[in-house]
């Protein structure tokens, strides 16, 4: 059985559990099987938190974590230093990373010995700033996803998010939220 | 079983559906204290009751030792009685628990599995729920959202069904279920009203034209009859359980019995687990059989009353087995699940081999590998006849 599995890594107040979250749900309108959990120890504002996605065309049973994920999402890069953000990832992994820096400097400061594992960048926290008006890397992120991807669309994405939060969120942060997505979709940058 | 393809599928985390099915459910009261990981039922839940979207007075409390004691005093009232708790929250109601059984009072008690202090851990075991597992409530263990949820609706007839009338606390995975997100699918408003019914107690202390006493003193000459009482109504709970599962099969589409069995019908091994790590298993069985091992899995749903003829019979066929237990009953013979299940045996003409495993305490990851390997010792077993390690921990 086939599994698209992800792993985000973030800082608590980064929006990453939701991130899985909306990543599940576009998923499920898609008419998969999903699973999004986080895994959460002591909850703390800027505490590594990390977040997982499963996803499949057939029921999935597993109840374990995901060690080894196709797609590794670092929400901030100071985590790279501190956490083995490189844990399990398979040959050809495909990372995305919030940062201004281009994907090949990225590759030599993961140390990435793998020449088939992918590399993606962009900046997010500017793109949440300028849509959003405060650094939530989360929704930029998703909109690389989709586009690094083709397991979830840009328009799944976006139409479960306008669809579930519109009654959790006012007009504007909704707007934000979009526009983030499909900023993050056309900008991010990969090799 | 776990997982059906139905209309209308969603995505929820085990907490969500639980406190979604609480408002579906409509209780007259709630009294809770929040822990972590159940905390979002009682949030939500609560947001429900603010929101005015359900009738029930909801009790905000200083401990879970008040919540239970108010679940107790509502109940007797004659009340629909729900609450949430886990780990350290379901120690503290501990006196209370034996008064809510005691007492027969149908109360619904949703226990997100978390391990025990100390050392502190906030991740899934099953030590809180085992540890209570003989204070005379009906125990139900799910393996995914979707059967946390059906469970619930199932615990109310259950709970209320006149040869019963007992507590029931419904087990689900702490994290592994309570915040994962997992396709399911909703009952309708309507569907969960005609499936549970008005609740009208046999028994109110607020009918003041007929006049009861709840909790009395007993003396010797008369309360091992009350417990003799209360021991059939458990006992008789296990048919009880059948029966509203084969109904809400009928109804829904998705049966539930006593226990499910997984490849077990012609397996030469098998390993019995409860909750959320039986899916896990599955897909070790799914993988062995396709190198032609023969390896099944029973897990049990209802865990008290124990039924132990139906798993015996479940058994009978298989030459070993082993019982993994997600709490170790500390110098006790193996894990709880162990006990019963070997206990279920002894009568049976060909008893097979059995081994106990601890595993995956304080949230430790049970893997797809770490049930291959205990199938691969189950096979081995199987062969020479001989149980090399009768208890041991895994997931090390």
């Amino acid at each position: 059985m086939a599994y698209f599995e992800v792993r985000w890594h973030g800082r608590a107040q980064q929006g990453i559990v939701t991130a899985a979250k909306m990543v599940g749900e576009a998923c499920l309108r898609s008419g998969k099987y999903v699973q999004a959990f986080p895994e959460f120890g002591p909850e703390r504002m800027g505490a590594p938190v990390r977040a997982y996605n499963r996803v499949s065309d057939e029921p999935i049973r597993l109840h374990c974590q995901v060690t080894e994920p196709k797609y590794i999402l670092i929400a901030d890069p100071t985590l790279i230093p501190t956490v083995n953000v490189l844990e399990g990832a398979p040959e050809d992994a495909i990372f995305i990373i919030n940062t201004p820096k281009s994907p090949q400097e990225m590759r030599s400061e993961l140390k990435l010995n793998s020449k088939k594992a992918a590399v993606y960048t962009l900046d997010a926290s500017k793109i949440a700033i300028e849509t959003i008006g405060r650094n939530m890397p989360n929704t930029p992120m998703l909109g690389a996803l989709a586009k690094a991807t083709n397991v979830i669309t840009l328009d799944a994405l976006i139409d479960n998010f306008k669809e579930n939060y519109s009654k959790k969120f006012s007009p504007k942060v909704i707007d934000g939220n979009v526009a983030a997505m499909n900023m993050g979709f056309q900008e991010v940058k990969g090799e | 079983m776990a997982i059906t393809m139905t209309k209308g599928q969603v995505g929820l985390t085990g907490n969500t559906a639980v406190a979604y099915a609480m408002k579906q459910i409509n209780p007259d009261v709630c009294a809770a204290y929040p822990i972590t990981p159940s905390t979002q039922i009682v949030e939500e839940f609560s947001g429900y009751v603010a929101d005015g979207a359900v009738d029930t007075e909801f009790i905000t409390v200083e401990s879970e030792h008040s919540a239970m004691s108010a679940c107790i005093g509502a109940s007797a009232a004659g009340a629909r009685v729900m609450t949430a708790t886990s780990s350290q929250g379901l120690a503290l109601m501990w006196e209370m628990l034996y008064i809510a059984s005691g007492m027969r009072l149908p109360i619904i008690l949703t226990n997100v599995n978390r391990a025990l202090s100390s050392p502190i851990n906030i991740h899934c075991d099953h030590s809180d729920s085992m540890g209570a597992r003989d204070s005379g409530w009906i125990q139900l263990y799910s393996e995914t959202v979707q059967e946390a949820y059906d469970n619930l609706f199932q615990a109310v007839r259950i709970a209320e069904n006149e040869k019963v009338m007992l507590p029931v606390m419904v087990c689900l995975d702490g994290f592994i279920t309570s915040h994962a997100i997992e396709n399911m699918s909703l009952l309708d408003d309507a569907e969960v009203r005609q499936f549970i019914g008005e609740y009208k107690a046999l028994h109110s202390l607020l009918d003041t034209d007929n006049p009861v006493t709840y909790g009395a003193m007993t003396l010797p000459d008369t309360y091992i009859e009350f417990k003799r009482q209360q021991s059939d109504a458990i006992a008789r709970a296990k048919d009880v359980v059948s029966e509203i599962g084969k109904d809400f099969g009928n109804r829904f589409g998705r049966e539930y019995g006593l226990m499910e069995k997984y490849m077990l019908d012609d397996a030469d091994v098998a390993i019995v687990i409860l909750s959320s790590a039986a899916g896990t298993t599955k897909v070790a069985v799914d993988e062995l059989r396709k190198k032609g091992k023969k390896v099944g899995i029973l897990r049990p749903r209802l865990f008290r009353p124990f039924p132990f003829k139906e798993v015996a019979d479940a058994l009978k066929g298989v030459k070993a087995v082993a019982c993994l237990d997600r709490v170790d009953s500390m110098s006790g013979f193996g894990g709880p699940l162990f006990n019963e299940v070997r206990s279920s045996l002894y009568e049976s003409e060909k008893r097979p081999k059995i081994a106990s495993r601890i595993f995956g305490l304080g949230g430790r990851d049970y893997k797809v590998k770490d049930a291959v390997g205990v199938f691969e010792e189950l096979l081995k077993i199987a062969e020479t006849g001989k149980v090399e390690v009768l208890t041991k921990y895994i997931t090390m």
